[in-house]
């Protein structure tokens, strides 16, 4: 066709500077992780590992355990994550196998909402309604009325502020994320596996039990990972709603701490550089651990979609 | 079977309308001209509002726009073209991992640069940090929006001698505009309603400031002081203030679902239309 036309200034200009937009994110990333470890790390060189599973917090005599955190951010988060994913479930097989159109498109509209709330709303109704719901009613009713206060699970006064309403608006807060996350991952499953199924005999239901969710199944864990590392890092719902007491919890009905909001609470008015450098500690814990399971969340979300396209 | 799994839907559907229906009754009984326009009252007087901490968070937003953006916008350019590369997928998968990152580690992190040499909370720190938050928001949902612009079009530019800047800015940009703007707008309500960044860095402030060198208030933070305190007249004005949160995401949200889907059917439209001339 002739002579080879050079490039136009404006697309080298134009290539460079989306490059340059891209190459900020893993920027980001890891200057986030570099200048969180090395604020971190006079207080890992003091406390070591006394950070992560020492029980004392008390700051005034420079001791530094966040095991107290850590377990309350485990333990609402696990709860969360048992309340949350069998609905997740149910309404992601709604939205992708089950409920006909409107219904799926109304669906998708509840659950958008529901993951487009911000996180201060949902602190406020569950701090305004959920706890007042739990120290009146529902804690009373189960250690009275069903006698279960004898069971550790459900000993301690009736609170209100607890790791059960935590684990509620947590759960609560993290339903769109894996209900969304689990819908696409159904709908990446290929048609001949269903097709297949149902030429077999299998009834609906047989079908999605035994030929759509086996084949999803490791996305379906992603999704469930995705909102395990929500929940991990929600600060402002859970700080609202957990009772803030720096001890390790013992029963559902007793206030907790979590790391994030430890982080909340302490960092505006934290005393001493230690007591910061704990503090940003901390806080990389909590980075390392989201990091480590939202990537291996996408992942196998991603495994998931790229295998049914292939199939 | 089919019951218990509809069943299971409607129990996860109740929550949202127990939380939209207690705070419009709560909140809209708080709602007033002076609600909108006043700073708050001192603790236990009844009146002021939440005036500043909406112009706050309109202050913060602006400014993480200014960064958000634009570095987002590019990067969802970026992604959008250059699809399977290796630069491209981990650049994709490490915005998906950083959407995922609990905003108080940004807050913390835009605190260690931003505020602890400076000595004092401003509301720049806070917009730099929500600015970062925006990026990966704004990139992801650029790179869906020009995703569905039809290939037919840009090659078509690029076969009349286009370059490639031309492409995107006459072409591409132009037909994908709806789209990126709803992308950019529902990634600006998620922003606004983000607190924890906003803890130690803007940090708060109960009157009205013009000057980003000085803590400011914002909405979110405004109601999570509100919510937590022992008055009820400010615990009214917690709830009419996330009033304001849930309309302005529900407004966005509902237009963001409208504007992908005309979005999808025109794509659609365009590739089916391909496929039967090939």
């Amino acid at each position: 066709m002739g002579a080879h036309r050079s490039r136009p200034i404006s697309d080298v200009v134009y290539q460079l500077c989306i490059t340059a937009c891209a190459l900020v994110i893993p920027a980001l990333l890891v200057l986030l992780s570099a200048v969180i470890a090395w604020a971190a790390w006079p207080a890992v060189q003091v406390a070591g590992a006394e950070l992560v599973v020492g029980v004392t917090w008390d700051v005034a005599n420079n001791r530094f355990g966040a095991f107290p955190a850590l377990a309350g951010t485990l333990l609402s988060s696990m709860l969360a994550l048992v309340l949350a994913t069998p609905l997740a479930m149910a309404v992601a097989i709604l939205s992708s196998e089950l409920a006909p159109q409107r219904v799926r498109t109304a669906l998708g509209f509840f659950v958008d909402l529901l993951a487009a709330i911000p996180s201060v709303v949902y602190g406020l109704w569950g701090l305004l309604v959920v706890v007042p719901a739990l120290r009146l009613y529902v804690m009373p009713f189960v250690s009275d009325t069903l006698q279960l206060g004898g069971l550790p699970m459900f000993s301690g006064p009736a609170y209100g502020t607890s790791v059960l309403a935590a684990g509620v608006v947590l759960a609560i807060m993290i339903l769109p994320y894996i209900a969304s996350v689990s819908r696409e991952v159904l709908a990446a499953v290929p048609r001949s596996q269903r097709e297949a199924a149902l030429a077999l005999g299998a009834t609906r239901w047989e079908m999605i039990r035994d030929a759509v969710l086996p084949f999803a199944r490791s996305g379906l864990v992603g999704g469930i990972m995705l909102g395990l590392g929500r929940a991990l890092g929600e600060t402002m719902a859970v700080t609202m709603v957990i009772g803030n007491r720096n001890t390790v919890p013992t029963s559902l009905f007793d206030p907790a701490y979590t790391v994030a909001s430890l982080l909340a609470n302490e960092f505006s008015e934290a005393s001493g550089a230690l007591h910061l450098s704990a503090l940003m500690a901390v806080a990389g814990v909590l980075l390392i651990t989201t990091l480590l399971v939202n990537a291996l969340a996408r992942w196998l979300v991603w495994r998931v979609q790229h295998s049914g396209a292939r199939t | 079977m089919t019951v218990s799994i509809y069943g299971a839907g409607a129990l996860a559907v109740l929550p949202l309308v127990a939380i939209l229906v207690h705070i419009t009754i709560r909140g809209l009984s708080a709602f007033s001209v002076a609600f909108f326009t006043q700073s708050p009252a001192p603790a236990g007087v009844s009146g002021g509002g939440i005036g500043n901490a909406i112009v706050g968070t309109l202050i913060l937003l602006g400014m993480a726009s200014v960064i958000g953006l634009p570095v987002g916008l590019g990067a969802g350019l970026f992604l959008a073209e250059k699809r399977t590369t290796r630069l491209a997928n981990t650049a994709r998968f490490l915005a998906d991992v950083l959407n995922g990152l609990p905003s108080v580690v940004l807050g913390v992190f835009a605190w260690e640069l931003l505020v602890r040499p400076v000595g004092h909370f401003s509301a720049l720190s806070g917009g730099i940090a929500l600015g970062v938050l925006m990026i990966p928001l704004v990139a992801r949902a650029t790179e869906e929006m020009v995703r569905l612009v039809p290939v037919a079009l840009t090659e078509a530019a690029l076969a009349l001698g286009f370059s490639q800047w031309r492409t995107v800015a006459r072409v591409v940009l132009r037909t994908a505009l709806p789209g990126v703007i709803t992308g950019a707008l529902v990634a600006m309500a998620r922003v606004a309603g983000e607190t924890a960044p906003l803890l130690f860095t803007a940090f708060g402030s109960p009157y009205w400031v013009w000057d980003v060198r000085k803590p400011i208030a914002a909405l979110p933070l405004q109601v999570y002081n509100f919510a937590q305190s022992p008055y009820d007249e400010w615990r009214a004005q917690a709830w009419a203030g996330a009033l304001v949160l849930v309309v302005i995401v529900s407004v966005i949200s509902t237009a963001a679902r409208l504007a992908i889907r005309s979005r999808q059917q025109l794509a659609r439209g365009a590739a089916g239309g391909r496929s039967i001339r090939a």
